[in-house]
């Protein structure tokens, strides 16, 4: 087991090497001229070329990726020759924008990001799987249609959609729900946990009825699997009761390819929300990756990459982990 | 005295994309307590069919069931799903064919048979655990203490199988139905598996219904024979009748495409045509088209009419031509000693 995460955790950082040169290298070589978009708008070809070398976006390719990499090691030195200053380790840089450090950004933009995810993530592996179980077992019925037909519309709901109906519905014309606002950003705040809930739900909503429609659809169909499998049978010929033969031997067996979506999806989502940030203002790391983005922003697109990618990575290994304990047919090695 | 089960003319049909699939055309079957029944037929004959139709498996399917299933005075088609449950497994215990796909991957070999023993008995994990461990025992696992904690992946095929039958005899079920229990193993290993049957079946004096398509098995371990076709009993006698008077045109060709040990042995009699259309059944007798005799039958009775199963000396058969007295019965045809 040791050796296993030793392994894994060690691909896990040159994967993650890899996807830091293809996005430094992507933006390096991109029309865009981060220094002429950082020295403001009125700018003479003179200002253009200081704001290059306080970025140090004058040295040569390699020499700026060894730069960006020494601040994952260690703390670096940021700014122009003659007026550098102390970046602490962990060092993403500064935004070019904002001059902000990227490290405090992320900081403070994670938060949210998360809020909205767990919330989420919550809420549609509940609808979804219960939904999608319910579906199975009472396959071919009306139940069954009904739940199938409704997950094909959410499934086929993009989220600028819901999320502006949801809006429109529920903030605009009822008014049940307050605008969201950036001031909450975990259950533990002030504000406390109902006012959290109530900021984020309609969100959650968004983004839950797309996810559902597909947890409802892999659901049934594994569930579907697993419960014509011969053990199912036995089951039933041992005597036990329909609750044990559904969900200890069932659902036991039929929930291994939903952790393993569950496990992708949640991986993903944490690097950003960016339609659901973007539609309902919440300030998280979707939102911030495509406003550095859009501006030209290096350091803070490099680190939201660099995070979403190593969550995306991190929560491979733990499915490869959850899986060792769900099925002892699995060895990890 | 009354048979502990009795099936009569019990009938199973599925519903398909096609029509109707006739599993069972009007089955009969009967077993006293303590006795051993061979249900033999080739694939598709029903044999399957019957033995789950007995468990209550197809209740809450879309398959449609007509006759009669009584145990032990119950008529168990009656019965809803929930009432069902204390024959399973409590009064009724059942193996399967393949014992890796019938076992639940992701618990133990010891957790599954202990769960077995908790659902009909009040007791405590501990010695629910204990039952498990001295099961495994009984039906010849080495080193039981430590296998109880096995997953089924780890146990041989041999292994798995005689842990499958300790979980159906945890219980001391009245009656054992074992579905081919043999068909996905080792010949070897069959031998064993049929042996512990035996032994286990003198220990607790259970009554047996054995799924096989195995004369060879039969003759080794049944005192009666129930032989199916086309989801019908056509013939069903005592092993010694079956064997040294085939009645049944079908099973007395199941016997000329035996190997014997004696005689032609190059050459099997294979029954010529091939098992029957379960969508689209004949009005007459479902083994006609394939039967040698249904020429010589007069009015094309076994074309146009189902024969009946008429029991004499317990001896029963469904066939025109036997009824008629019409087959030479004292000769084999084609059977080569």
């Amino acid at each position: 087991m040791v050796s296993f995460l030793f392994r894994r955790f060690g691909a896990m950082l040159l994967l993650l090497l890899v996807v830091s040169f293809i996005t430094f290298t992507l933006f390096h070589f991109g029309p865009a001229d981060p220094a002429s978009a950082a020295c403001g708008q009125e700018c003479t070809p003179d200002r253009v070329e200081q704001a290059r070398v306080a970025l140090g976006l004058d040295k040569p390719f390699f020499v700026q990726y060894f730069a960006f990499l020494s601040g994952l090691v260690g703390p670096r030195m940021l700014g122009a020759p003659g007026a550098e200053q102390m970046c602490a380790w962990p060092c993403l840089g500064k935004s070019f924008q904002t001059n902000e450090n990227v490290t405090d950004m992320i900081a403070n933009a994670l938060p949210y990001t998360l809020s909205l995810a767990i919330g989420a993530v919550l809420m549609w592996t509940i609808v979804g799987v219960g939904f999608g179980l319910l579906a199975a077992m009472r396959k071919g019925k009306l139940t069954d249609r009904f739940i199938v037909g409704a997950s094909s519309i959410g499934v086929s709901l993009p989220i600028p959609v819901t999320g502006l109906v949801l809006l429109l519905v529920f903030v605009g014309t009822l008014g049940w729900f307050p605008f969201t606002t950036n001031q909450i950003v975990s259950p533990f705040g002030e504000a406390g946990f109902g006012a959290w809930v109530t900021n984020y739900f309609l969100a959650w909503v968004a983004l839950a009825v797309l996810f559902s429609a597909q947890y409802v659809r892999i659901t049934r169909n594994n569930m579907i699997e697993t419960f014509s499998e011969d053990f199912m049978r036995t089951a039933r010929a041992k005597g036990l009761s329909r609750r044990k033969i559904v969900f200890k031997h069932g659902v036991r067996a039929g929930i291994t390819p939903i952790i393993t979506m569950l496990g992708l999806d949640l991986g993903a989502l944490l690097g950003g929300a960016v339609l659901t940030e973007q539609i309902f203002s919440v300030p998280g790391l979707g939102f911030t990756a495509v406003k550095a983005a859009t501006s030209g922003d290096l350091p803070v697109t490099m680190a939201i990459t660099m995070l979403a990618a190593f969550f995306i990575i991190f929560f491979n290994v733990l499915v490869d982990i959850a899986y060792a304990f769900i099925d002892p047919r699995v060895k990890v090695n | 005295m009354e048979p502990m089960l009795s099936v009569k003319n019990l009938t199973v049909k599925f519903p398909t994309d096609d029509g109707m699939v006739a599993a069972l055309n009007g089955m009969d079957l009967t077993l006293n307590r303590g006795e051993t029944v061979g249900l033999v037929g080739e694939s598709g004959s029903g044999k399957s069919v019957t033995s789950q139709a007995i468990m209550g498996l197809f209740k809450e399917s879309r398959a449609v069931i007509d006759g009669e299933i009584t145990f032990e005075g119950t008529d168990l088609l009656a019965l809803s799903e929930d009432a069902m449950r204390p024959y399973r497994g409590k009064k009724i215990g059942m193996i399967f064919q393949d014992p890796l796909s019938a076992m639940h991957p992701f618990y133990t070999v010891g957790a599954q048979i202990a769960e077995a023993y908790q659902v009909h008995n009040k007791v405590s994990k501990k010695a629910a655990r204990q039952v498990a461990i001295d099961m495994l025992g009984r039906v010849g696992i080495p080193d039981p203490k430590r296998r109880v904690d096995n997953y089924p992946h780890e146990f041989s095929g041999g292994m798995r199988q005689r842990a499958m039958i300790a979980m159906a005899l945890v219980c001391e079920p009245e009656l054992l139905i074992a579905d081919e229990p043999t068909t996905a193993l080792d010949v070897t290993v069959q031998a064993q598996i049929l042996d512990l049957i035996s032994d286990l079946q003198a220990e607790t004096n259970s009554a047996v219904i054995f799924v096989t398509h195995d004369l060879g098995v039969v003759a080794q371990l049944c005192k009666r024979v129930v032989v199916m076709y086309g989801g019908q009993c056509v013939e069903q006698a005592s092993v010694r009748q079956i064997f040294q008077r085939p009645s049944h045109p079908y099973t007395r060709g199941l016997m000329a495409s035996m190997p014997h040990l004696a005689g032609d042995t190059d050459r099997l009699t294979p029954i010529p045509g091939s098992p029957p259309a379960l969508l689209a059944l004949p009005k007459g007798c479902i083994f006609a088209d394939r039967c040698e005799f249904a020429k010589i039958v007069p009015d094309g009775r076994c074309l146009n009419m189902r024969p009946e199963l008429i029991v004499e000396d317990d001896h029963a058969v469904r066939c025109h031509g036997h009824e008629l007295k019409l087959i030479d019965e004292t000769s084999l045809i084609g059977a080569g000693s």
